[in-house]
């Protein structure tokens, strides 16, 4: 099969799309997990502190989700932009 | 090459993914075993007079770590020995899609069921008479760690004992290999994370037995939201088994199906293992802190959830890559 150019380009950015956001997921995931894991763990310890622990967990969780948002954004730019 | 019969691509695959299908698929088993093995040891160490029942435990966990090793052993012979009749092109990426799938789907699966039963041998050590208690909680979560594995085989099987053939060869192939990847890379994470919630239910109830029924729930809760990635790439693998494509030989449409594949697969590695760590501690400050019990399960809950966003992610670009590009 004769593969052209235009084709060859549109395959690897999809193909990159995918790579990114489903390598680009790894991280945060984990991150994330980390945070809460430690969270409940505190709540476990003090539990009168729990509003300001799931504040915090969740605020920590935002910032380490931002990697995660990049590769989304990377991804939606190869499929629909570049 | 392309002149080369099907039949012939067909033995090939059959042979090389026999050998990937049992390579991978040997990782997790043996890891999780030993790290069994390993604390068994030094739980006997410790209080030798309980060394029959750690043993017992030991062989007992072992052997429910061995079923993901198995699965993948069992669609290796499959690939070895069976005539594939009325071969295609197609029959050739759907035997490396099920080797994919059951290779990738064993690594999490064998490695997480060892956690459990380490802990149980552990636990038997310090709380000799609930060790029946210890047993049972460890079956339980090691069932539970072993559903990713057994998605993995499901795909398999569904790859290797359907006819492909009124499918377009270009891209179907793709769509193929790719819903083994995305199937045996998710199971990856969740059988991990399944393993370390189930670990520290198992911790829990040697240090408290009287909290066996608690902390059983809230590690079922847990490991059912760690299975959930593992799902996302079962669910994704059905769209790509049962589309239906149009005939296309450009090389773009292909690679968004397989890409469809990688991404919900890699993508669901990380929330499930990032969900495992957080029902680890979740289930363990359960039971070291029953009053706290819904304090702690609300927030395990919820920190899950935000975990699993990036999963989610990935889901939507892969869906993204099969409907809409």
């Amino acid at each position: 099969m004769a593969i052209e150019g235009a084709d060859l380009i549109k395959a690897a950015a999809f193909l990159g799309a995918g790579i990114s956001m489903g390598l680009g997921a790894i991280g945060p995931g984990v991150g994330e997990g980390m945070v809460a894991a430690k969270a409940c763990e505190a709540i476990g310890k003090n539990p009168k502190e729990a509003g300001l622990l799931t504040r915090t967990m969740l605020v920590g969780q935002a910032v380490s989700e931002s990697t995660g948002i990049y590769s989304l954004v990377i991804a939606l730019l190869l499929l629909f932009v570049v | 090459m392309m002149e080369w019969e099907p039949q012939i691509w067909v033995r090939a695959a059959a042979f090389f993914g026999g050998g990937l299908c049992i390579g991978l698929g040997a990782i997790g088993a043996a890891i999780g075993e030993g790290y069994t093995a390993s604390v068994a040891n030094e739980s006997m160490a410790r209080n030798p007079s309980q060394s029959n029942v750690v043993l017992k435990d030991m062989l007992v966990g072992q052997a429910v770590a061995e079923s993901a090793a198995i699965f993948a052993l069992v669609v290796a012979m499959i690939l070895l020995f069976s005539s594939f009749s009325n071969p295609s092109w197609l029959t050739a990426a759907a035997i490396i899609g099920a080797a994919l799938s059951m290779g990738f789907g064993a690594i999490g699966a064998g490695i997480g069921s060892g956690f459990p039963a380490g802990e149980a041998c552990r636990g038997t050590v310090r709380q000799p008479a609930v060790a029946n208690k210890l047993m049972t909680n460890m079956l339980i979560g090691a069932a539970v760690c072993q559903t990713p594995s057994i998605f993995a085989l499901v795909v398999s099987f569904i790859l290797l004992y359907t006819d492909f053939s009124a499918m377009p060869v270009w891209p179907a192939w793709a769509a193929l290999v790719g819903a083994g990847l995305a199937t045996g890379l998710a199971a990856i994470g969740s059988g991990l994370g399944g393993g370390t919630t189930a670990q520290a239910s198992v911790e829990g109830i040697a240090r408290r037995p009287e909290s066996a029924s608690s902390v059983t729930v809230v590690m079922l809760l847990g490991q059912a939201v760690v299975q959930s990635p593992a799902i996302f790439g079962l669910l994704i693998s059905f769209i790509l088994l049962f589309g239906t494509y149009e005939a296309n030989s450009s090389l773009a449409p292909a690679m968004a199906l397989l890409s469809a594949g990688l991404c919900v697969g890699f993508g669901a590695i990380g929330p499930a293992i990032g969900g495992g760590e957080v029902g680890r501690n979740g289930v363990r400050w359960v039971a070291r802190n029953p009053g706290a019990g819904q304090v702690i399960t609300r927030i395990m809950l919820v920190g899950m959830a935000v975990s699993q966003s990036t999963v989610i992610y990935a889901m939507v670009i892969s869906l993204v890559l099969i409907y809409v590009v």
